[in-house]
Formats: structure tokens, sequence, C-alpha cells
């Protein structure tokens, strides 16, 4: 167990030092940063030596290779930088950000786990075969309709027509309701999917068949056999679905109007300001590393068989 | 009072077709502390019939007409709820395969539990103390240590020991015992078959044993019920069917059990040395599968090797026939050392050295007809000059391997998914044939199929090697199949060969003990072999 978490821990640290790199190269190949393109802009009213200075100042006068190491030493010690557009260091403005897009991030996780179960069982567990079949068309409906046409029509209706729901954050529980919904919506269908299918063959096994024999009912077998067996798929995509979530809470916040790292980072690729994307590009792989971290310990401790293939 | 009967009963499964009716009108009664074998090849009917009376039919099974009574109680007529409490406390099942019956993430002392759980007012403790007892009946010993064990870390007779246990932990008054053995060695066969005896006799509980083997049915049952095509063609006490069977079903399947079909003559004439292996050891990381084994099998001979599971058997099989490389050791195959030969070195020997597995139907192409598996090895050793005309060019020959597997020739055109599984085994040996090869391996060529297709392969493989003076080395589990097909035999155990010789000193005259038990372990043995 323990080399199988210190290789997994191995593996988390490189994936964060690619994603850094790579969006370091990737940014650097756009021409121009927030700082050139205010310098440029006839009414800046920059001289050309505070121009300079300002340069200096943010390192940018630098060479490239130069500007990545020091960036990467600096990441490693918790210092994102300074924001090229406000000055403010990069992980004020994330902690400033955090909290909204967690309140966001982590309902929607639940609406869409919650909405994944319910489907999941319905699909299988219901008495007539044609709401079955009608639960079984929801996952992908879900799926095929685009995140920001879901919150569009939410705001419209909802908040516009009705009233129900404030149109933008007022800090209330109900202003979160709506875009947690319309983006637990995208990770409900593949989850409810993969629930689903995992549910429908784990009841085909002969030990539920055995279980059966034994006198058991559904109810005894579910709580017992089924749903522990079927959730290990679950769980993998779970880890999976998070990625989808961060992409997810971009648009969403956008559309909401809401001010969380989303909303952050679409400002500051316009601006150019490479130090808060690279920062929001740490921040969001970090926490996609340690979930599915987390979801890789968790797996032997559901199916005791994981372990055994790992070790042997 | 009768125990349980069935009467008139007829199942049918509902298919695209409506429903289809698979058992016909089957009628039995078992007493007290009576075991009925049902007895048919696959497709008979028989599972299903089990499954009827434990209320445990396929969603889209139904039973159609007749009664089943269990006690005072008419199962047909009880509620789902009824009969959830039937099963398990009244009547239980000890199921097939006990790989797969068993939850993989719930240890497994928790899973016989279930049954106290489902069935009785004990608390906690006194369900764990009750466990722990059946653990010692079913001949475990540290109790506590296998209650927290999960089923990976058992083997497949210590699964079904378990699956036993949870079978007999309410005290039923039936069990219904579907197949309990089948995918199990034959030592261990015999000891899970031994402890149901043993329970039984103890407890008085009547079994209702579902079975394709014979042998099993004869050693362990006081009458037999013999199905085919879904109806029960003949039932009596065991004795007097096994003696006198008077339905000529009854009487082929009689005739096709392996331990009756004709032994060999003695002393058939063999040539020269066609492989010699010497010192053989193969490792797997820390596991030795092939010990030091030695020994040589001369043109024109049968030279079987038989071993459970493990044994090291098909390991030999596959270092033989070039797919796997030796660790240490020498192989010589038609004289040539295969041990240093790389796999295109081996590429030239495959002509001669062919092999037929056990499950034929997953070493064809899913895309091929039956004519493109025969004639593959043609493609690959005597491709045709215009590949177009392939077909035309190999024709004669697929026909020719076909007709020597006894397949008529428009079976050509046909698809290995539309055919039997003997069929499937015959498409697979013509397909080794196609070349004319000098030595065939047979790794368990008959061990998935039914007794009665079993004994026509059998005859075919034997008559394939009168004519064409075919050398076989054939692999197996059973000793009883061994016996009618070799000229001599290997003994394996553990990676090793134990005993080897002539066919019939090794069987009258075994000289290492577990050559004693493999024999003692044929099921049916006495009573098969004394009706002659």
């Amino acid at each position: 167990m323990r080399r199988y978490l210190i290789r997994r821990l191995g593996q988390a640290l490189l994936v964060l030092w690619a994603a850094y790199s790579l969006s370091f190269a990737l940014l650097s190949a756009l021409p121009g940063d927030a700082i050139s393109n205010r310098i440029a802009s006839p009414d800046s009213g920059l001289t050309a030596e505070s121009g300079a200075v300002l340069l200096r100042y943010y390192g940018l006068d630098q060479p490239l290779w130069e500007q990545y190491l020091r960036g990467i030493a600096r990441a490693a010690r918790g210092d994102l930088g300074l924001s090229l557009h406000t000055a403010q260091p990069v992980q004020d403005l994330l902690a400033d950000t955090l909290p909204s897009t967690l309140a966001l991030t982590g309902l929607a996780l639940m609406v869409g786990i919650l909405l994944a179960a319910v489907i999941a069982l319905a699909v299988n567990y219901l008495p007539s075969a044609r709401l079955r079949g009608l639960f079984a068309g929801a996952p992908s409906l879900f799926a095929s309709v685009p995140t920001f046409v879901v919150g569009i029509l939410a705001l419209q209706y909802l908040s516009f027509t009705a009233g129900l729901i404030p149109s933008v954050d007022d800090g209330s529980l109900t202003a979160l309701l709506a875009p947690a919904v319309t983006l637990g919506l995208v990770i409900a269908a593949p989850l409810a999917q993969v629930f689903g299918a995992s549910i429908r063959t784990t009841r085909s096994q002969p030990f539920v068949h055995v279980l059966h024999a034994k006198g058991a009912g559904e109810g005894y077998i579910f709580r017992k056999d089924v749903f522990r067996n079927s959730s290990l798929p679950v769980l993998t995509l779970l880890g999976l679905a998070f990625g989808e979530l961060i992409a997810g809470s971009v648009v969403t916040e956008s559309v909401f109007a809401r001010d969380g790292v989303g909303n952050l980072v679409v400002g500051a690729v316009n601006t150019q300001d490479l130090p808060v994307v690279q920062g929001v590009v740490l921040l969001s792989t970090t926490t996609y590393v340690l979930v599915n971290l987390a979801v890789d310990v968790a797996c032997p401790f559901i199916d005791p068989r994981v372990l055994v293939g790992v070790t042997s | 009072m009768t125990l349980l009967t069935v009467d008139d009963l007829t199942v049918g499964y509902r298919g695209p077709n409506g429903l289809t009716p698979v058992v016909h009108q089957v009628s039995f009664e078992v007493e007290p502390g009576q075991v009925l074998a049902l007895v048919g090849e696959s497709g008979s009917g028989k599972t299903t019939t089990g499954h009827a009376v434990l209320g445990l039919l396929p969603a889209n099974g139904q039973v159609i007409g007749g009664r089943i009574r269990f006690r005072d109680q008419e199962l047909t007529e009880l509620s789902a709820k009824g009969r959830r409490d039937l099963r398990g406390r009244a009547v239980s099942l000890i199921p097939q395969d006990p790989g797969v019956s068993l939850d993989p993430v719930r240890p497994v002392g928790a899973q016989v539990e279930d049954v106290l759980l489902l069935h009785t007012d004990l608390d906690r403790a006194a369900r764990r103390e009750r466990v722990h007892e059946l653990f010692e009946q079913v001949g475990f010993t540290d109790v506590e240590r296998r209650y927290r064990q999960y089923p990976h870390e058992l083997s497949g007779g210590m699964r079904q020991r378990v699956l036993i246990a949870a079978a007999i932990a309410a005290d039923p008054e039936l069990i219904i015992a579907d197949e309990p053995t089948s995918g199990l060695d034959a030592t261990v066969q015999k000891q899970v078959l031994d402890l149901i005896d043993e329970l039984r006799a103890r407890s008085g509980t009547a079994v209702v044993l579902v079975t394709h083997d014979l042998g099993v049915a004869a050693d362990r049952s006081d009458l037999i019920g013999v199905m085919q095509g879904g109806r029960l063609v003949e039932a009596g006490p065991t004795a007097r069917v096994i003696g006198t069977p008077e339905h000529p079903y009854t009487r082929k399947l009689v005739e096709s059990v392996p331990s009756r079909i004709d032994r060999r003559p003695a002393g058939r004439p063999s040539g020269d040395t066609v492989i010699e292996v010497r010192d053989l050891t193969k490792v797997f990381g820390r596991h030795t599968a092939v010990d030091h084994t030695s020994f040589e099998v001369r043109r024109g001979e049968t030279f079987s090797i038989v071993g459970e599971s493990g044994s090291g058997k098909s390991t030999t099989a596959r270092i033989l026939t070039g797919l796997t490389r030796a660790t240490s050791g020498r192989v010589t195959v038609l004289g040539a050392d295969v041990t240093a030969l790389s796999r295109r070195g081996f590429r030239p020997l495959r002509r001669d050295v062919q092999i037929v597995h056990q499950n034929p139907y997953s070493s064809f192409d899913p895309r091929f007809d039956v004519f493109d598996v025969v004639e593959e090895p043609l493609r690959a050793f005597a491709p045709a000059r215009w590949p177009w005309k392939r077909r035309a060019a190999h024709e004669d020959r697929v026909l020719a391997a076909l007709e020597a597997a006894a397949l008529p020739a428009d079976f050509a055109e046909r698809h290995p998914r539309e055919l039997s599984g003997g069929q499937r085994q015959r498409v697979a040996i013509a397909r080794a044939l196609v070349l004319e090869p000098t030595v065939v391996v047979l790794d368990e060529p008959i061990s998935a199929l039914d007794v009665s297709v079993a004994a026509q392969i059998l005859a075919l493989l034997r008559r394939l090697q009168e004519d064409r003076g075919l050398t076989y080395v054939f692999i197996s589990h059973d000793l009883a199949v061994v016996r009618a097909i070799s000229d001599r035999v290997a003994v394996m155990s553990n990676g090793r060969i134990v005993e080897q010789g002539p066919v019939q000193d090794v069987f009258s005259n075994p000289q290492h003990e577990y050559t004693v038990q493999l024999l003692d372990a044929i099921a049916g043995r006495d009573l098969l072999v004394g009706a002659r």
C-alpha cells in the first residue's frame, strides 16, 4: 500500500509540472502580454522609460527560460507571482474567488450524484418497463444539451419571467441553486449512465442469484452487495467528472455572472494576464490530481482485489 | 409424507417468438432424506427444473403448467414474499461455479451470515458463533480467519465449502445442488461430494442433485431421473437405471461414460522417438510451473499428461508447441532442439506440430466462416499464387480435412457461431489436420463437451490416429478419458511428473500415492465398471 501511494504521488507531481510547463509554453507563444500591450497602446500615456521599468518590475525583460525557471521555483514555494493587471499577488486573487467557486462546484457535485443515483436506480428497479425506458433516455438528453443553453434558459424563465431566483449572485443559497443544477446536469449524465449499467451488470452476476436463493429481497441485495460492487466504476468516473466540473464552472460563472475562479480566468485570458492564468491552471490541476489520488486510494477499500492487482 | 412433489411441470421461456416450452410435463417425488439426481446433457432442462423448484427462473422464464408441492405448500401459488421466506430456510441452493457465486467484495463469513440474518432472530454474536460452527462442519480450521477472508483468497474447493455452509446454515429440508462440482478438480470434487453426503447423513436433508456426470449420479444418489430435450425420459432407483437402462437415451449415456469406453489393446506398435524432453523447467516469477520433467513420446502413440489444475500440464503443452519458452532443460521435437529456437525459428516446425484447444470457439477468428478457419494454416504455409483465387486453390484440401473430421462439406459455408460445441471441436480438429502434421497436441479437447459428444470425438481421434499414424500428446484432468485413449501416461503434480508408464501399469498398479488418490476420485468408477 505504501509503495502504491508513493508511486501515485510521484505521478501527481509529474502531472503538475507538465501542466505548468505546457501552459507556460502555450502562453509564451502568444504574441504580447498584459504589460507590453499596455505600453504599445497609444492612449496608455506611458513613456518608453516607465514601460521599461514596468517590464523589469514584473521580470518580463528576462529571457524566457529564466522566467520559466524563476516561475517554477517561486510556485514550489507557494508564491504564484503578481497579476500583470492589478499588481495583486495571484494567490490573493485566488483566495478571494475560490470560496464562491467551491460552493458552486460542491453543490453541483451533490446535485449531479443525487440525480445520477435516482436515474440509475429508476432505470434498474422501476416495475414498469415503459417507465424504465423513459429514465434510460435521461442521460443522453442531459449530455447533449450544452451547459450555456440550460443556464440561459434557467435564467430566462426562473429569474426574469418567474422571478423565483435572483439573476446575479447575492450570496444567497437560492442564487446558487440555478447554476449548481445547471452544472450538475452535465456530470449527472455520464455518472447515471455508468452507474445504471454497472448495477445492471452486477445484478446479472451469479452471486446475486445465490443471494436470491438465500431468500434475500431486492433491498437487502442492493444494500449489501449490488451497491458496493457497482460503485467502483462510478468512483473512477467521478474523478474524471471533476475535470468536467472545473471546465463547466467557467461557462456557468460567466452565464450567471458570478465572481469565481472561472470568471477570474476568463478576464485574465482576455488581458493576457499570464501569472493569473498560470495560477488558475496550477490550482485546477492540483485539485484534479488530488481528487483522483483520493479515488485511487479509496478503491482498494471498496474492492480488496484492486490491491492484489497492484502488488503482484 | 413426501417432501417434494413435482407434477406435470412445464416451464417456458419468453422469446421474440412467444413462449417456448423448455421443460415438458416433468413429474417426480423426493422423500425426506433422499437424493434424486437429475442427469442430462446441456439444454436438457435439468437446471431449469431445479430452479423452478426454487422459484428462481430467469426473468423471461415462467411456469406454464403443473404443480410443485413442498410438504403441504403449493409453491406455484405462493406469493413472492412467501417464496422468499422458504428460500434459504427450507429449500436452499448449492450453486454451480463457486468462482463467481460469492460476492467478491465481502468477507465470506458475512455471506454465510446472510442466511442467519434473513431467517433467524439471532443477535450479532450468536450469528458469528453459528458461522464458526458451520465453518467447522464444512471442514475449516482457524474459522475466525476464514470468516474475514475474501473469496479471491480461497481456492475453488474452499469457496464451494463456504457456499455449502451457507446452504445448510438454516437447517433446510431440501437442498438443490446445481452441478456443485463441475469445474473442480477430481480430488476436490470427491471431497466436496463426500462433505455433502456426510452433512446429509447427519441432518437427514433431501437433495436434488443436478449433474451432467452420470458417474457422480451413480455414486451419490438414491434415485436417478434422466432428462433429454426437456423431458424426463427415465426415472427410477439408481442401481436399476444404471444397471438395466430401459430408455435408449439412458443406454447411450451409460455407454458414453469414459470409464466404459473400451480400452485400447496393450502394446500397440510404436516407432522412433519424436519428442524428447529432458529436465524441462519453466519458472514464472517466483512460481515454478514445470519442475525438471523428462519424458519421451514415440511415433504413432498417444502419450497423455494427466494432472489437476496448476499441475503444469498445460504449460508443458505450450512449450512443446513453441508458444512459451522453457527456462531450462532440453526439448527436442522431430530432431530439432526447440528450446534453442526463436519464434521465427520454430515456424517450420508448426507444419508438423499442431494444437487443439479445450475451447475451440475462442481460438477462431470471429469474422471467419468454417472454410476460412480450416484454411488459415494453408494460407500461412502454402499461400495460393493468386490470393483472390485462394478459395479455389485450397478447396480440395479444406474439404478433405473436414471429411476427415467427419463434417459434411456444406459446413464450409457456415459460421462457427451456428455450430454446436462438438461440431466446433471437429472444425478445430480439421484445422489441425489440414497441414497433415506428425504430432497433434490435444489440450483438454473434450472437457467442455457433453459426454455423448465427447465419446464421439474420442472415437474420431482414435480412428484418425490409426488411419494416419498420428502422434498425440493428450493433456487431460480426467483419468477415465486418459485410460480410454492413451498408450502411455505421465501423472503430473505441482510441476513434477510423479509417475509415468504404460497406461495399464499405471492404472492397475499405481506406485505413487497421488496417482492412487486420483484413481479413487474417479466418479462412478465401481458401479459403472462393475456393471460390465
